[in-house]
């Protein structure tokens, strides 16, 4: 089962510290139960997939993460997730705050109607104070971090809605990565956009897991054996099951999440 | 391309070409009236139409020449002051419907009350000021009619207002929330960035629903013979100066009439196309 599993796992020679826990986290759509007691670790500087079939919860799990649903009316979390020890599911959390520590790329690129420059600038603006040269200079590296520096440094008063999609997704990723969060959560970073664009955003996130936590949901379970160390399996608002990617996608434990992986359903 | 033009396919296209017909029949029967309401005006209009509409004031009856100066500056100031007013309450009370209370009781309410106001008759609107302001301020003045006007401003800017950020996608506040910001500032430099053009367009098509306005002036401000830029005082403006020269036995003033009708409708029409194309500007985008 998945508590065990995931104590399990955690108690069993990784050393790796989590920076996230989640404990027995129960998620309701007004009345609708949509996570029914999820237990989960993500291990600092990893990155974590969910898997499942659509519906099965692992989007809303990872808006739990950053509040997000808090949004809107009529949705609530109970249980823990702790960032750093500190459950963030507590009333008191500043929401505004928790977001700057985990941020969030989404399903579609979500440029703003602003400049490319200013898309980056505008969320550092929000918790720094930088000079015109220090913000130049954050710009830059965020870019280079996602990538996308070298074909928009010369165009960076360019609106961010003129660039292609998939550029348009590695903004998001720079203006996400502007603000120094802890951890990023991508929700189906990939699914608007084409082979090579996709192959990209990969290859960022590789590389980004080397300075933050990341957990990832994704349709594609080969994007989620390429890019993560960990993998959990959700089905119909539970965690089927928690382990190493390799492992999940070799020996599965579990017959669901065989059925899913060997493409029987979902 | 085996397949043969049969009987059923035939009758359709049929059908089609006497909707096209009736469709198109429809459109210039609409056009015709815009187009003789426009050569009406352009006859009757354009010859008065001379430096001195824009230098003079109206002549007192059975003089010659004069001008509309007067109405002019007057329709302009009260167009401004209403617009001042009734854009930014309309925007702000928009604002709070589509971002702060989307998904409460009180905003179907408002929306409910709002769509009446949008279709109450100008003229009670009138009456409305005439009895709170004008009554209480004992005489007509530049300041009841502006008000007047700015309550025929507020819901049109209300609706545009929220329609537009409804339209602004979810996500995109979503993204400016998942940076760590707050409410006020993803409203204010995100969905009022994405709704621009269309807010700017509600408030251009309420200037141009105002501008023409006559029956709630004639209660509020009156007209005013003289050029004034006193607002506490009747006020001349070209809607009631067209009511009243239209309808006097005086070619003089009955030609004075027609050259506003002409400014006035023109003015109307070139807000309008203003205001298509910049919506026009932001769908290409």
């Amino acid at each position: 089962m998945s508590f065990a599993t995931a104590m399990h796992h955690a108690s069993s020679g990784e050393s790796v510290p989590e920076r996230i826990t989640i404990r027995d986290l129960k998620f309701y759509y007004g009345d609708t139960l949509a996570l029914k007691g999820i237990h989960l670790p993500l291990y600092d500087r990893k990155v974590t997939a969910f898997i499942g079939p659509s519906g099965c919860g692992k989007s809303t799990l990872l808006r739990v993460l950053n509040r997000m649903y808090d949004l809107y009316p009529g949705q609530r979390a109970e249980g823990e997730v702790l960032l750093d020890g500190e459950n963030i599911l507590e009333a008191g959390i500043d929401l505004n705050l928790l977001r700057s520590r985990v941020g969030m790329v989404f399903q579609k690129p979500t440029p703003f109607p602003m400049t490319i420059y200013d898309n980056i600038a505008f969320g550092v603006r929000l918790y720094e104070k930088l000079s015109k040269a220090e913000m130049d200079v954050r710009v830059e590296e965020s870019l280079t971090k996602a990538a996308l520096w070298k074909e928009v440094k010369d165009k960076l008063n360019a609106s961010g809605l003129s660039l292609s999609g998939g550029q348009q997704q590695r903004l998001c990723i720079a203006r996400t990565v502007a603000i120094k969060p802890e951890v990023i959560l991508f929700d189906e970073p990939c699914s608007a956009l084409d082979p090579i664009s996709t192959a990209k955003i990969e290859e960022l996130i590789d590389d980004l897991k080397n300075d933050y936590t990341i957990a990832i949901v994704t349709h594609n379970m080969q994007q989620a054996a390429r890019v993560s160390e960990h993998t959990a399996f959700m089905y119909l608002g539970e965690l089927i099951e928690f382990n190493a990617t390799d492992r999940i996608f070799t020996t599965p434990k579990d017959q669901r999440t065989q059925d899913y992986i060997t493409g029987r359903f979902g | 391309m085996s397949r043969t033009v049969s009987p059923l396919y035939a009758g359709r296209k049929r059908f089609n070409a006497i909707a096209m017909a009736l469709c198109y029949a429809a459109t210039g029967f609409g056009l015709m009236w815009l187009a003789l309401i426009l050569i009406s005006l352009l006859m009757n209009g354009l010859p008065g139409l001379t430096p001195a509409i824009f230098l003079e004031s109206t002549p007192p009856p059975n003089v010659q020449g004069g001008g509309l100066a007067n109405a002019i500056v007057g329709s302009l100031m009260l167009t401004i002051i209403g617009v001042g007013i009734g854009a930014p309450i309309g925007i702000l009370a928009g604002t709070y419907m589509a971002e702060y209370g989307r998904h409460s009781r009180v905003t179907s309410i408002i929306r409910f009350i709002n769509d009446i106001l949008l279709s109450a008759p100008s003229i009670i609107i009138g009456l409305f000021i005439y009895t709170i302001v004008v009554v209480p301020m004992g005489r007509f003045s530049g300041i009841a009619g502006a008000l007047a006007l700015a309550v025929i401003v507020i819901p049109v800017v209300v609706r545009t207002t929220e329609d537009m950020l409804l339209l602004v996608p979810n996500p995109l506040r979503e993204a400016a929330s998942a940076l760590g910001m707050p409410r006020s500032l993803v409203i204010r430099q995100v969905a009022y960035r994405a709704a621009r053009a269309g807010i700017i367009t509600g408030v251009l098509l309420a200037v141009a629903r105002v501008s023409g306005e006559t029956a709630p002036l004639l209660f509020t401000v009156l007209s005013n013979q003289f050029f004034s830029l006193d607002i506490t005082q009747p006020l001349a403006n070209l809607p009631v100066t067209i009511n009243n020269f239209i309808n006097n036995p005086d070619p003089n003033w009955k030609k004075l009439a027609w050259t506003g009708a002409l400014i006035i409708t023109f003015a109307v029409l070139s807000l309008n196309i203003g205001a298509r194309a910049l919506s026009k500007s932001r769908n290409s985008k």
